[in-house]
């Protein structure tokens, strides 16, 4: 197996690991909308990151937590709709993100961004998905139970003891970070797919929220794999394959009998 | 009796405003432990709200709120809406309140008459099957104060009055102290202590009067009824305007705080 296939493998792993459990999240909490938001920040991010001079990837980070934290002080103002809100904010801040990048005329590769480039995963790649990825599943890993709890019921889980608003802003935080390292496997536009299908994938059979996160983990990474095999055998672009091998399991699952489905 | 137990939380001239509208006026309570404590109170009189308060799920605009140290709080919303979406067993759904172990979970659901839905799919249970594992997962933090909001809420006739009773032999078991809403005001069960009639203002509070004896009563709600059921009978001094506000009536000082302790027998 060539460098860049192993590379593009493990990276694609790497990110559909985190993705997953995430992914369970932004279904249960229905922020699909808002995670496709922060994803269109994204390039908003890279822009900045390239007028500052600093790291693409914590620029990415920073932008898509600060609209985070724009929306939801927005979203208390109630001027708009969220849905409306969301719109608004996700188109405008694509669009800034590509007039900024024509202004400042940065040489990069757009459609590496809006689509992803897979197979040109580097080894600083790898470590910047494997080293945010693990700080992400042991965040996830502690803060499980009030995560669970604010998800049920947010109310319930103030009366129990849990700080509400901090543990929804570190959830934003950690989607956050999964969509700056996922942006290099399937591009900004594709990215929500990657968190909501295996998840979804991942509901027909689950009982329990915590067999959810690990099966939308492993479809996650079945959808990588089948991916690659279509993009390396059709010289298809490796980003939307992806979401096409998962579409394909999604409909493969839904398409089961569902003898075991609650 | 029950209220000379020691005091769990004191509310203090609580107000709450709503941009313009005064939603809790002066409210001033004490929940005590051991002590049911029944709101009651039309539609809109802001009885959930009090509870929000008293839960601290809203900040009163003035007044204080004192509650005993390492308060346990046990809640039961009035209903809970889990996304289609959220995988969830029963039994997954009580280890979200406590860390407990599989008896103790069984126990409970037992305590409530639910240990058969444990394996079940949160999904697929009826109102009063709900309202049940809600109490019991409220009663798995083993809770000093038990808040329940309408807890019959979409409970036939018959269940209603077996979670009546069910809560009342909780707070005779366990001791600790209940505060619920009930949006009848006519059915306030028999072993309340303590009722708390709202209209944005206390307008009175005090004990129920068991009127189980009262011939014209046992006709009204039958034998098995009259034993459950008591009226708290409300003899109000006042009016309200459309807004809540007290329409003080000429022939009654109010500066007592329409205090209505001693609310006589419905008859």
């Amino acid at each position: 197996m060539p460098d860049f296939l192993l590379f593009a493998l493990l990276g694609g792993l790497g990110v559909a690991t985190v993705a997953g459990p995430l992914g369970s999240f932004v279904v249960w909490r229905r922020m699909a909308y808002f995670g496709d938001t922060l994803a269109h920040s994204a390039l908003l991010g890279i822009a900045i990151g390239f007028l500052l001079d600093i790291n693409l990837n914590l620029a990415v980070i920073f932008c898509c937590v600060g609209l985070a934290l724009v929306l939801v002080t927005l979203q208390r103002q109630r001027m708009v709709a969220t849905d409306t809100l969301l719109g608004i904010m996700a188109h405008s801040a694509l669009s800034l993100g590509l007039v900024a990048v024509a202004l400042l005329e940065i040489r990069v590769d757009l459609m590496s961004y809006l689509f992803g480039d897979l197979l040109a995963v580097s080894q600083l790649d790898l470590f910047w998905i494997y080293g945010g990825g693990v700080g992400v599943l042991v965040l996830l890993k502690l803060l499980w139970q009030p995560l669970l709890a604010i998800t049920i019921n947010e109310e319930l889980a103030h009366v129990e003891g849990v700080n509400v608003p901090i543990t929804r802003l570190i959830l934003m935080l950690l989607i956050a970070i999964v969509i700056a390292i996922a942006m290099k496997i399937v591009g900004l536009l594709l990215i929500t797919s990657l968190l909501i299908i295996p998840a979804a994938s991942a509901r027909r059979f689950a009982t329990t929220p915590e067999q959810m996160a690990i099966g939308a983990a492993i479809v996650g990474c079945l959808s990588v794999m089948g991916g690659l095999t279509l993009s390396w055998h059709f010289d298809t672009p490796a980003g939307p394959s992806v979401v096409v091998a998962a579409l394909g399991i999604f409909i493969t699952l839904y398409a089961l009998p569902a003898k075991q489905q609650q | 009796m029950n209220h000379q137990h020691e005091p769990l939380i004191k509310l203090d001239k609580v107000n709450l405003h709503f941009g313009r509208n005064h939603v809790l006026q002066d409210i001033t309570t004490e929940l005590h432990k051991g002590c049911i404590t029944t709101l009651i109170g039309p539609n809109g009189a802001g009885k959930t709200t009090l509870v929000r308060v008293i839960l601290g799920l809203i900040k009163p605009s003035s007044g204080s709120i004192w509650q005993e140290d390492n308060l346990r709080i046990g809640y039961m919303p009035q209903k809970l809406q889990i996304d289609q979406t959220f995988p969830l067993t029963v039994e997954r759904f009580l280890q979200t309140a406590q860390t407990a172990n599989k008896e103790t979970m069984i126990a409970t659901l037992t305590d409530v008459g639910a240990e058969s839905l444990f394996k079940q799919s949160i999904h697929n249970l009826s109102g009063g099957e709900m309202q049940r594992i809600l109490l019991a997962r409220a009663l798995l933090r083993n809770p000093h104060l038990l808040v329940l909001d309408e807890p019959v809420q979409g409970v036939d006739i018959n269940g209603q009055l077996e979670l009546y009773n069910l809560i009342s032999r909780i707070r005779d078991e366990r001791g600790c102290g209940v505060l619920m809403i009930s949006h009848d005001l006519h059915l306030v069960m028999a072993s309340t202590d303590h009722v708390i009639c709202i209209n944005h203002h206390v307008c009175c509070s005090g004990h129920p009067e068991h009127v189980t004896n009262d011939p014209s009563f046992t006709e009204l709600f039958g034998i098995k009824g009259s034993e459950q059921l008591a009226v708290y009978s409300h003899h109000h001094n006042h009016r309200h305007d459309e807004h809540g506000d007290v329409i003080p009536d000429p022939a009654c000082d109010h500066s007592h705080n329409c205090n209505h302790d001693q609310g006589s027998p419905h008859a």
